[in-house]
């Protein structure tokens, strides 16, 4: 995967995620962690190699089939990317609504996992009111609210304190024993180290063997 | 505070978020648009019926020219001419113009009195049967069959004249319509180009939620269509005011001939608002999906 002329970012990557699986993704800053997810979730599109999703290639992906495959990703993005005009309950209920259901079929679901994300009590205000934090949280209720197959996070823990942190874990891990694969881009090594699953390992581009972490194997 | 949020009686909120400064702007280029395609629609209706009437006064009517030969008195000729005519088919009345107008005619060409002895020829106006009118080849053979020496004179060259006219009005008043909806389509394909760009991050975080091109589309889609149609609806209002106006000030009195504005020429700026919605509908549509056809 290369932006341009510029050098490859990525470079003869090949792994697979198992149905189910649970992942975290480490890496230094720039070693193509978020360039990763972002072809996971079809923000980019790749330069060459393939890449399959749910048994679908890409590159062989009609445009109008798109819509629906990323109805089956949820994104936690670094940067959150929260839409300024909308409320909290709106940004959370945005995935069902997008996927056409009625209002009353989602409602309560958005409002029990605002609660639990710990934004019960903010659920009328706007994102610009809220906190690095509260905005994770936020982004994070967004990604997840629709259930879907696959779970990917670029730094959701990046801007919580740890025992929201570890609540953050908690829902993931929740989520993964109902069946959504994850795969976590993430720098927090005590947080991997704590949950025990595996981690992919981005060097320069490259993807170093899949490594179960310790808390005394952390790169 | 947060006790007042009810998550039972929320309603999902636009996701477009409302209008600014740019939405204020494009009603205006659009209400100003409207405004001008509704005089143009007015003056071209007006125009028409005027080019219509003036048609129709100079077809309903010929002047036969007579000249006297002989010892035969002008009047004389001039009443066998419009005995002779009166006879024809498609003639509703024909009248000898006495001596006294024909010279009053040519008065304002002549310095001074005109002489008892200038040979002024007389006229002979004829009024046509407006259903069936005759034609000057009608009156030359009648006034032939009476040996009247005369000349007929039945406007067909003026007609064909004011018919180019009035179809010139027409084709400018359709070419001007045509060019400002023209420039509407292009307004708002650009104002949409912008909407896009400016909204870059609602548009990526739809798509990437699984939202299709087509319902992003319609997004700008119904934003453009409602504020062409706030615009047209307010650029129609002030071309009927305009006209209204203009018909009301008595400006209209010396604008009979020219620009002969009817009441019901008034309604022609209603489609509109209608329109312009449906052009601005459209014309976004087309513009967002072929920008958002080129995202990942």
């Amino acid at each position: 995967m290369r932006y341009g002329r510029e050098p490859e970012v990525l470079k003869d990557i090949s792994f697979s995620l198992p149905r189910g699986s649970f992942h975290f993704l480490t890496g230094a800053s720039g070693s193509g962690k978020s360039t990763l997810l972002k072809l996971i979730y079809l923000a980019e599109r790749s330069s060459r190699g393939r890449i399959e999703i749910f048994g679908q290639d890409l590159a062989l992906l009609k445009r109008k089939d798109r819509p629906m495959m990323r109805r089956r990703i949820g994104v936690v993005f670094q940067e959150f990317r929260l839409l300024d005009h909308l409320s909290v309950f709106d940004n959370a209920a945005l995935a069902p609504r997008i996927a056409g259901k009625k209002p009353a079929a989602y409602r309560a679901d958005v409002a029990d996992l605002l609660g639990w994300v710990g934004l019960g009590e903010r659920m009328h205000a706007m994102p610009e009111a809220l906190s690095g934090g509260e905005k994770q949280r936020l982004a994070i209720a967004r990604a997840v609210i629709h259930r879907p197959d696959i779970l990917l996070a670029d730094e959701p823990t990046g801007n919580v304190d740890e025992a929201m942190a570890l609540r953050i874990l908690r829902l993931f891990m929740e989520l993964n024993r109902v069946g959504t694969t994850l795969l976590i881009a993430s720098h927090d090594t005590e947080l991997i180290a704590r949950s025990g699953m595996p981690a992919l390992r981005l060097e320069e581009g490259r993807l170093a063997p899949v490594i179960g972490l310790t808390a005394d194997f952390m790169p | 505070m947060s006790l007042a949020f009810e998550p039972s009686k929320w309603w999902p909120a636009p996701l477009l978020p409302r209008g600014d400064g740019r939405d204020l702007s494009l009603i205006f280029v659009v209400a100003a648009l409207s405004f001008l395609a509704g005089i143009a629609a007015i003056a071209g209706l007006a125009g028409d019926r005027a080019a219509g009437g003036w048609r129709s006064e100079l077809a309903g009517s010929a002047t036969v020219i007579v000249y006297a030969q002989g010892t035969e008195t002008p009047d004389a000729v001039a009443a066998r001419a419009a005995d002779a005519v009166s006879g024809v088919k498609g003639v509703a009345e024909a009248q000898a113009l006495e001596a006294s107008k024909a010279n009053a005619l040519i008065a304002p060409y002549w310095k001074g009195a005109i002489p008892a002895d200038l040979p002024v020829p007389r006229l002979v106006t004829v009024e046509l049967d407006p259903n069936a009118p005759a034609s000057g080849a009608d009156l030359e053979r009648a006034l032939k069959a009476k040996g009247v020496d005369a000349e007929v004179d039945d406007h067909s060259r003026w007609t064909a004249d004011i018919m180019r006219a009035g179809a010139m009005a027409r084709g400018l008043a359709f070419a001007l319509f045509t060019l400002l909806l023209t420039v509407l389509g292009a307004v708002i394909a650009f104002a949409t180009r912008q909407g896009l760009a400016a909204r870059h991050d609602l548009v990526e975080a739809l798509h990437l939620v699984g939202a299709t091109d087509g319902a992003i589309a319609r997004l700008f889609q119904a934003r453009f269509a409602r504020s062409a149609a706030q615009a047209g609806l307010l650029g129609a209002l002030l071309a009927v005011a305009a006209a209204a106006a203009l018909k009301e000030s008595g400006v209209d009195q010396g604008l009979t001939a020219l620009l002969p504005i009817a009441w019901t020429d008034l309604a022609a700026p209603a489609p509109f608002p209608l329109l312009g919605a449906l052009i601005a509908a459209v014309t976004a549509r087309l513009t967002a999906m072929a920008a958002l056809g080129k995202a990942p």
